[in-house]
């Protein structure tokens, strides 16, 4: 059965805030270049419809794909340090240096070394900008494993990869999750940092761009709700994952 | 009777950085086939090491480890442990922890086989109808029961309990004592069981065996020959409250309160 109050809460609220934000653009009689009001939105989204599925589509897969690569690249990362004390200490230091740098100022720098690689470049940065949670967790998760679990087979002989596969690994899955709905806001700024920063036409990030080029308040605004519209999508696509590989951990919490 | 562990001289100490730290020294347990040894001590006196040395997880520095006639130089897959925390596996069913340790003894062992084994061990203790539970439904007490099963489910030569009582309720507590009789007479085993508390040393235990403050040695033995499964009641016998009286001097001795 579907629980109503469950999608109608968050949607009325979704609906209040619009209303308040139409109310407050009223009252002031702010110009559409202070503040667009929802009102003006929907005719820009109706005039660029096509645009917006388009470059939508490009934003939303090129995301997808660098946050794919994340994953396996953060968990083989995590693997490697939760397993490993020497390794972690070892890197450690280097993933938290690298996770300091803003990333704004690393896409001039791929930008001049895949010249012409656009769709590169966009899924590369929202890998570099997301899997850094990825690896700390799964990193956080297999080290923290209590010795029990551990002996419990060990003393049955066991060798060490069964107890990864039988418990180390289920038992990170929650941790896993709980990064994963991190690292998926973080690939999404990722790929709109590389699509506003270096215009090559792709992407929401572009069709921002040349709103503001030519002076399309309006757009702006529609552009920025649309990204919290896909912003949304993704981050709920990763909870209904988490329900079907970790539902057990969702459950208990309840 | 042919004894299944015999602990003999085991000395044992953890490398530091500020040397070497003993716990253990020149400790001896023999354990006859299908008899409960409870072991007590002080807090901190190497009792849990003392189970790591038996599962063949770690090696003595000296002394040896004989289990069923061979001296313990590596894990084997007839030891069974449960601890005070059940360490059950939240991802599977009850039914489907208490099957885990056959997954790795006996992997070729038909699915079938393997979930009647544990059914009927789960009936044993009570839980029967629980089985397609997950581990968060089920109270501290079912818990610590599944993880007994688990603990016996592939026929161990020897289970390793180390203090599984200690968190549980009173009343809680005495029941799982009544299961472990319950479950000893249906399905005779060999015990080693780590425990603070001392009723449970003597209503649980066929020897107990008081260990001296760090490093460990065996400082005391007490046999108590009452045949099982006993009743509750025992408990509030003369012999049994003379018996605390005994053990409750030497754990005072142990921790350097009282003089022998």
């Amino acid at each position: 059965m579907i629980d109503w109050k469950k999608i109608l809460i968050p949607v009325s609220a979704i609906v209040i805030l619009l209303l308040l934000w139409e109310l407050l653009v009223w009252v002031m009689g702010w110009p559409d270049y202070k503040m667009a009001s929802p009102s003006d939105l929907w005719p820009a989204f109706l005039r660029y419809q096509e645009l917006f599925w388009l470059y939508g589509w490009q934003t939303l897969w090129r995301t997808v794909v660098g946050l794919g690569v994340a994953v396996v690249f953060g968990t083989l990362l995590g693997m490697i340090m939760g397993l490993s004390k020497v390794m972690n200490d070892a890197l450690y230091p280097l993933l938290v240096g690298f996770n300091a740098i803003p990333k704004a100022t690393v896409v001039p720098v791929i930008a001049l070394m895949f010249v012409g690689q656009h769709d590169f470049n966009t899924i590369l940065m929202a890998f570099m900008i997301s899997f850094f949670p990825i690896a700390v967790s799964v990193a956080i998760g297999l080290s923290t494993l209590e010795p029990e679990y551990r002996d419990i087979l060990r003393s049955l002989g066991a060798s060490r990869m069964t107890v990864f596969w039988k418990i180390a690994l289920p038992k990170t899955l929650p941790e896993f999750f709980g990064a994963l709905k991190v690292a998926v806001t973080l690939a999404f700024i990722g790929t709109n940092l590389v699509e506003i920063i270096t215009p090559h036409g792709r992407g929401l990030g572009h069709l921002f761009q040349s709103a503001q080029t030519n002076s399309d308040f309006p757009l702006m605004f529609a552009v920025l709700l649309a990204l919290a519209a896909l912003g949304i999508v993704l981050y709920y696509a990763v909870v209904a994952l988490e329900y079907i590989f970790a539902g057990w951990a969702v459950r208990t919490a309840h | 009777m042919e004894n299944l562990i015999d602990i003999k001289g085991v000395t044992h100490a953890y490398k530091t950085k500020a040397g070497p730290f003993p716990v253990l020294r020149d400790l001896n347990i023999a354990i006859p086939q299908h008899s409960f040894c409870a072991v007590v001590g002080p807090s901190g006196c190497g009792k849990s090491t003392l189970t790591r040395l038996i599962a063949g997880l770690m090696f003595p520095d000296q002394g040896e480890v004989w289990l069923h006639g061979e001296l313990v130089k590596s894990p084997r897959k007839t030891v069974g442990m449960a601890f005070q925390n059940p360490v059950l596996l939240e991802w599977r069913t009850i039914l489907q922890n208490v099957i885990l340790p056959l997954e790795i003894v006996a992997p070729s062992m038909p699915k079938a086989q393997k979930e009647a084994r544990a059914k009927e061990l789960l009936a044993l203790v009570g839980l029967e109808g629980f089985e397609n539970k997950r581990p968060s439904e089920l109270s501290g007490g079912m818990r610590q029961r599944a993880s007994l099963c688990r603990a016996l489910v592939h026929k161990p030569d020897i289970i390793i309990l180390d203090e599984p009582f200690g968190a549980l309720d009173a009343f809680t507590r005495e029941d799982l004592w009544q299961t472990m009789h319950q479950l000893r007479a249906k399905e005779p085993f060999t015990a080693l069981l780590i425990t603070h508390d001392l009723r449970e040393s003597v209503y649980l235990g066929d020897q107990v065996v008081v260990l001296s403050g760090r490093p460990a040695t065996t400082q005391y033995v007490m046999q108590v020959d009452v045949p099982g499964p006993r009743p509750l009641e025992m408990l509030y016998e003369p012999e049994t409250v003379e018996r605390l009286a005994v053990l409750r001097r030497e754990i005072q001795i142990a921790q350097g309160r009282a003089v022998a």
